[in-house]
C-alpha cells in the first residue's frame, strides 16, 4: 500500500502544479511526450473511461505505420509509408477537433527500405520545437516541415553514410532539446548518433556508436539546470549534452536494445540487467547505480515513471508497480497483451497500454490490486505504436487508422 | 462531382500563341526557384535556400507543375522530393480551392517516356488524383513503360484477366495472357504469381532466373578464416589473383581450391553450405564472368544476409558488415558500368559466430539488369541448371555415375 499512498501525495503535488499552469499549452512533441518517458504531468483530464462514446474521431492513414501521433495546439501529426516496397513516406496533418485531414505531404524514400514484416517504414514518431515537425523514416530520410506543410529541409543520411541501415528496420525516435534535433541510427555496420540543426539540418555535430542493432530511442535528464540527452544501447548509457554531443556520463553496464529507459529529473530507470536505476551528475563521474532488480525486466514495452512509482510490463504481459526509490516490488497485474507499445500517463496517474491486438486499457494505480484495470475498449486492429496524450484526449494509431478517444 | 475540371475538349491551339510568351515568362520566374532548389547536396547543404525556394515555388498555380515535373529530369533524390512536394502542394491547393488544373498538359508530360521515371510517376498519380476514369484508360498502354511502378498497374491487369480467362476454362487465351503478362513483369511478387500459375495451372516450365538475370554459373572457394567477424577486412588470396589451379590455405590451414558450382534455385541462390557443409566464422568467395554485348550502365541487384563485398573487374563496388537480420532479392542495388566483352565479378560472403538456427545460411543472390529491373543477359549465358540436379560441383558427377555402378 507504500506504494499507493507515496502515488497520492505525489498527485496532489502534480494536480496543484497542473492547476497553477492550466493555460500552458499541453502539446505531446516527441515519443512518449515529456523527457521521451511516457508521462506528462502538465496533461489533464484524460479520458478514465473508454468505449464507443469516448471516440471523438477516427481518420483513415494512406499507409502503414507504428510511430506515435504528435499533437502541436490544435492538429495532429502522424507519419505513414505506403506502396509495394513502403517506399512513398508520408507526413500528414490532421485537425485535432474533429480530425479533418489539414495537409499531407509525400516523399520518396531515399535508403532501403526493407524491414521485418511486423515493423515497418513509418516506425519512428516525429518530433516537433512547437514550430515545426521532424519526420525520420526507417530509411533514414529526415525531413522538416513547418506546421502548415512547409517544406524546411530534407536529409537523406543514407544517401550520407551508405551503411547505416538495419535490414529488420529501423525505429529509434527523435527527440529535441537545446535547439538540437537529436537521432540514433544505430544499426551492425555505419553505426552514429548526430545532433542536427533545427533551421537547415546541417550536422552541428556527429559521433560513433556501437556496432550493434539498437531500436532504442533517446530520453532526456534534467541535472539541475541542464538537459542531458542519454543515448542507450547495448554497450550502456551515454549521456551528452544535446547541444554539442560532448559526454558527461557513461554506464557501461550495458542495456536493452528495444526498450527505452524512463527519465525522472536527474534518475534514469533503465532496462539494464533487468531494470537498474541510476542517478546521473554532469561532471564526468560515472553514475551512481541506486538499485537494480533482474526480476522486473521490461519486455518490448518501456518502463514509466509516475509519482514515486516505476512501472513496467514484462514479456508475458504482466505490469508491475514498484517503489522507484528501492526497486521493491509493490504490487503486480496480468494486462490482456501482448504489447509492443509502451505505456503513457497524464496529470491523472490513469495509465494507458494498447496490447498487439488492439486493446485499450486503462490501468488505475491506486485501485485494489485485482482491479487495476478499470476500463477496456477494442479497436479491433493491430497496434504497435504507443499511445499519444493531450488535454482530455489519447490518441492510438495502426496501420489503417487514427483514432481520437475522449473530447 | 469531379473537383477538377479537365480540359481535354478545350482546343490546344488558341492558347499556343498566347502561352508561348506566358510560359516564357513563367519560367524565367520558375527557373531560378528550381535552379536552389537542385543545388541541396550531401549533409544539408544548400537546405536553407531551398527552402525558401520551396515556399515561393509554391505560391505558383497549377500552370507551375508541368514545368516543376520537367526540372526533375537529371536531378538526384534529394532535389526531386523537393520538387515532388513543391508540386504536390500546388495540385492540392489548386484542387481545394476548384481551380483547374491542367490535365492536357499532365497527359502531354505523362506521354513522353523520354522524361524521368519518377516526374512521370508523379505526373500519372496526380492525374488520377484528378480524374481516375482517365488515368484508368491509361493503363493497358503502360506494359512496357519503363517505370517499374506503371507498368506494374497494366501487369496487375493482365494478371487478373489471365486468372479470369483459366476460370473460365480459356486455357489458351490464359496461357496467353499470362505469357504476356510475364514477359512485361518486372515486380517480383507479379512474377512469382504469375510463373505459379503458369507452372501450376498452366504446367508451363518458366525460366525463373533466366527472366530475373541472376547469374547461376559460379566459382567458389571456402572457408577462410572469420574468427571474431576479422575476416570481412582481411584480404584472402582471391581478392589479390584468381588462379583455379592454386590451393590456398584456408581456415585451419585447410588447402582450398576453386570448384564450380551452378545453382538451379529460381532465384539464383548460391549456397556455400551446399558444398563446403554449414561452417561458422568463415570467409567464402564467388567469382564469374560475364560477358557484355556493350560498355552500358547496369545495377548489380544482391540479396544476401551475410556481410558481403563485391569486386567488378577487381574494383571494390561497395561492402556491407551486417550479419543474419535479413534477406531479399534487389536488398542492395549497386549501380556500375561493364565494360565491353569480359567482366569480372567477385564476391565475398562472410559467416560470423551465431548459432541460432537462423543464422545457417551462408548465401547470397546476384543479378544484373537495368534500372527499370529488366534483365541485361550476358552475351554468352549458359542454360539454367535443370532443377534435379540443383547444385554441381567438382567431381560430383563422377561420384554419382560411381554411386549408380554400384
Amino acid at each position: 500500500m507504500r506504494g499507493i499512498k507515496n502515488f497520492n501525495i505525489a498527485s496532489l503535488v502534480v494536480f496543484a502544479f497542473v492547476f497553477s499552469v492550466s493555460s500552458a499549452k499541453a502539446d505531446w512533441l516527441n515519443f512518449r511526450g515529456p523527457q521521451g518517458s511516457g508521462y506528462a504531468e502538465n496533461i489533464a483530464n484524460t479520458p478514465a473511461e473508454l468505449g464507443e462514446a469516448q471516440v471523438a474521431w477516427k481518420a483513415p492513414l494512406p499507409g502503414r505505420g507504428l510511430g506515435s501521433a504528435i499533437i502541436v495546439g490544435e492538429k495532429v501529426f502522424v507519419t505513414a509509408a505506403s506502396g509495394p516496397d513502403q517506399n512513398q513516406l508520408h507526413i500528414l496533418c490532421f485537425n485535432a477537433a474533429d480530425g479533418a485531414p489539414m495537409w499531407e505531404r509525400r516523399f520518396w524514400a531515399t535508403g532501403r527500405t526493407m524491414t521485418n514484416n511486423k515493423t515497418c517504414v513509418a516506425a519512428p514518431t516525429p518530433a516537433s520545437d512547437g514550430e515545426r515537425i521532424y519526420a525520420l523514416y526507417s530509411s533514414n530520410d529526415l525531413i522538416c516541415v513547418d506546421l502548415n506543410g512547409n517544406l524546411k529541409w530534407m536529409r537523406g543520411l543514407t544517401l550520407d553514410y551508405p551503411n547505416a541501415s538495419n535490414s529488420l528496420g529501423m525505429a529509434s525516435s527523435l527527440i529535441i532539446s537545446e535547439n538540437t534535433l537529436i537521432a540514433q541510427i544505430e544499426n551492425d555496420s555505419e553505426s552514429f548518433a548526430a545532433g542536427f540543426d533545427l533551421t537547415d539540418g546541417t550536422n552541428k555535430w556527429k559521433m560513433d556508436r556501437p556496432k550493434a542493432a539498437n531500436w532504442t530511442s533517446p530520453t532526456l535528464l534534467k541535472i539541475g539546470d541542464q538537459e542531458v540527452v542519454a543515448l542507450q544501447s547495448s554497450k550502456g548509457i551515454l549521456g551528452l549534452l544535446p547541444a554539442t554531443g560532448s559526454s558527461v556520463f557513461n554506464y557501461e553496464k550495458g542495456a536493452a536494445t528495444i526498450p527505452s529507459g524512463a527519465a525522472a529529473g536527474d534518475k534514469l530507470y533503465t532496462p539494464s540487467n533487468g531494470l537498474t536505476a541510476i542517478s546521473a551528475t554532469t561532471d564526468g563521474s560515472a553514475p551512481v547505480e541506486l538499485w537494480n532488480e533482474s526480476a522486473q525486466r521490461p519486455g518490448t514495452a518501456s518502463p514509466i515513471v509516475i509519482g514515486e512509482n516505476v512501472y513496467t510490463i514484462n514479456g508475458a504481459g504482466v505490469l508491475s508497480c514498484a517503489d522507484r526509490q528501492t526497486g521493491e516490488r509493490l504490487w503486480r497485474s496480468r494486462l490482456t497483451g501482448p504489447f509492443s507499445a509502451s505505456p503513457v500517463a497524464g496529470a491523472n496517474g490513469l495509465i494507458y497500454v494498447v496490447s498487439e491486438t488492439g486493446v485499450v486499457q486503462v490501468i488505475d494505480p491506486s485501485s485494489a490490486e485485482d482491479k487495476k484495470v478499470t476500463s477496456e475498449y477494442e479497436l479491433s486492429e493491430t497496434i504497435l505504436g504507443t499511445p499519444s496524450l493531450s488535454d482530455g484526449a489519447i490518441y492510438v494509431r495502426s496501420d489503417k487508422h487514427l483514432w481520437k478517444l475522449g473530447k | 462531382m469531379k473537383r477538377i475540371r479537365i480540359f481535354i475538349a478545350f482546343s490546344l491551339l488558341a492558347c499556343i500563341s498566347l502561352s508561348m510568351n506566358s510560359v516564357r515568362g513563367e519560367n524565367a520566374t520558375l527557373n531560378p526557384l528550381l535552379t536552389a532548389l537542385k543545388q541541396v547536396g550531401p549533409e544539408g547543404e544548400g537546405n536553407a535556400e531551398a527552402a525558401v525556394a520551396w515556399k515561393a515555388l509554391t505560391k505558383h498555380g497549377g500552370e507551375a507543375i508541368v514545368p516543376i515535373l520537367e526540372a526533375m529530369s537529371g536531378t538526384g533524390p534529394l532535389t526531386r522530393n523537393w520538387m515532388r512536394s513543391a508540386a504536390e502542394a500546388i495540385f492540392a491547393r489548386e484542387t481545394q480551392s476548384e481551380s483547374a488544373v491542367d490535365a492536357v498538359a499532365l497527359i502531354e508530360f505523362f506521354n513522353d517516356r523520354e522524361h524521368d521515371m519518377k516526374a512521370r510517376d508523379l505526373a500519372y498519380d496526380l492525374l488520377n488524383r484528378a480524374d481516375t476514369d482517365e488515368a484508368a484508360s491509361l493503363i493497358p498502354a503502360m506494359l512496357d513503360d519503363p517505370s517499374p511502378v506503371l507498368r506494374r498497374l497494366a501487369v496487375a491487369q493482365l494478371i487478373a484477366q489471365g486468372e479470369s480467362e483459366l476460370k473460365d476454362g480459356k486455357i489458351d487465351a490464359s496461357l496467353a495472357t499470362l505469357n504476356n503478362a510475364l514477359s512485361a513483369a518486372r515486380d517480383i511478387k507479379q512474377i512469382d504469381e504469375i510463373a505459379k500459375l503458369l507452372r501450376k495451372d498452366l504446367e508451363q516450365t518458366i525460366d525463373l532466373p533466366k527472366h530475373f538475370g541472376f547469374l547461376s554459373h559460379w566459382h567458389l572457394i571456402a572457408p577462410f578464416d572469420n574468427t571474431e567477424r576479422k575476416g570481412f577486412d582481411t584480404a584472402y588470396p582471391p581478392e589479390k589473383e584468381i588462379n583455379f589451379e592454386t590451393a590456398y590455405d584456408g581456415k585451419g590451414s585447410k588447402k582450398v581450391k576453386w570448384q564450380e558450382y551452378a545453382t538451379a534455385d529460381d532465384y539464383g541462390m548460391v549456397d556455400f553450405n551446399t558444398p563446403f557443409s554449414p561452417l561458422k566464422e568463415v570467409i567464402g568467395y564467388a567469382y564469374t564472368e560475364y560477358n557484355s554485348e556493350e560498355a552500358r550502365d547496369v545495377e548489380i541487384r544482391l540479396g544476401c544476409k551475410n556481410a558481403w563485398k563485391i569486386w567488378l573487374n577487381g574494383e571494390l563496388v561497395f561492402g556491407r558488415d551486417e550479419y543474419h537480420r535479413g534477406a531479399r532479392i534487389d536488398q542492395y542495388i549497386l549501380p556500375v558500368k561493364l565494360k565491353k566483352g569480359k567482366n569480372t565479378l567477385l564476391v565475398k560472403a562472410c559467416q560470423n559466430e551465431q548459432e541460432q538456427t537462423w543464422t545457417v545460411e551462408w548465401q547470397f543472390q546476384l543479378r544484373l539488369c537495368d534500372s527499370t529491373g529488366t534483365a541485361i543477359l550476358a552475351t554468352d549465358r549458359k542454360p539454367t541448371p535443370k532443377p534435379e540436379v540443383k547444385t554441381r560441383r567438382r567431381g560430383a558427377e563422377k561420384e554419382s555415375e560411381e554411386k549408380a555402378k554400384e
